[in-house]
């Protein structure tokens, strides 16, 4: 029984922890200071949803925190490839084949 | 009392303690990201925080399910978030420092004694520029703008 209030706290305190990360969300003045507070609100959603699937039992919920890990870093990669590239098309190796060449003008 | 009330006590204690430490750990790294005054200062805060306050987490939850499929399901999450968290955050700080993002030497005064001698050089030319602008504007006989900023 205790254990459930315990994980219950720790729902709270990460749930406050997101809260604080939303606000740096909205508040933060470069792209890069959005970016990594979509990536660790992210994280801290995952381990939400892990407390969650621990306290109610449910085993499916750990399966959307497995999901959701694996979208968030797919995700991050991805924002910060598209704002520095503004392409999500061609692949990041030949980005790079593409700049010693010296065609590009990405930098 | 009996051993498996003795290990369930011991094995809840265990847990109770690893979540405290990653509690606290998630919390500090929020109000770094908070607080603090720079990207870089900021990206120190959630990276570091992040990982470790993560894993605690994860790790105290796995010694509350015992042996199931929840806690292979909850060490494969663990793993992931091990894996992708640093890269993430490796990943940021170098998008960031390729476009130019300069980190906050100091609040008032840059550390290093070449940007220290720059910023003085910067300083002067445009105290320079201030008096050149309102010379101008005294021999054309318009009024001196006064204020900050690039004065043309």
């Amino acid at each position: 029984m205790i254990m459930l209030w315990i994980n219950m706290a720790v729902a709270l305190a990460v749930a406050v922890a997101m809260a604080l990360m939303l606000s740096r969300l909205f508040a933060g003045p470069t792209l890069y200071d959005r970016v990594l507070a979509t990536n660790s609100f992210g994280t801290k959603t995952i381990l939400l949803l892990l407390v969650y699937g621990v306290l109610t039992g449910e085993s499916a919920v750990t399966d959307i925190a497995l999901l959701y890990a694996l979208i968030n870093f797919v995700a991050t990669i991805a924002i910060l490839k598209f704002f520095r590239y503004r392409s999500l098309e061609i692949a990041l190796a030949q980005m790079s084949l593409r700049r010693a060449i010296g065609g590009g003008d990405d930098e | 009392m009996t051993p498996d009330a003795l290990l369930s006590l011991a094995l809840n204690a265990v847990s109770v303690a690893l979540l405290a430490a990653g509690v606290v750990f998630v919390l500090a790294g929020a109000i770094g990201v908070l607080r603090l005054p720079d990207f870089y200062t900021r990206l120190h805060a959630a990276g570091v925080t992040d990982t470790l306050g993560a894993e605690l987490i994860v790790i105290g939850l796995m010694f509350q399910t015992g042996w199931s499929l929840a806690t292979a399901k909850l060490a494969l999450a663990g793993f992931l978030i091990f894996l992708t968290s640093p890269t993430a955050t490796h990943a940021v700080a170098n998008a960031a420092h390729r476009a130019g993002l300069k980190p906050l030497l100091s609040r008032h005064q840059p550390a290093h004694p070449r940007l220290r001698a720059e910023l003085e050089a910067a300083k002067k030319s445009e105290a320079e520029n201030t008096i050149e602008a309102i010379e101008t504007a005294d021999k054309a006989g318009k009024p001196v703008r006064t204020g900050k900023g690039r004065a043309s």
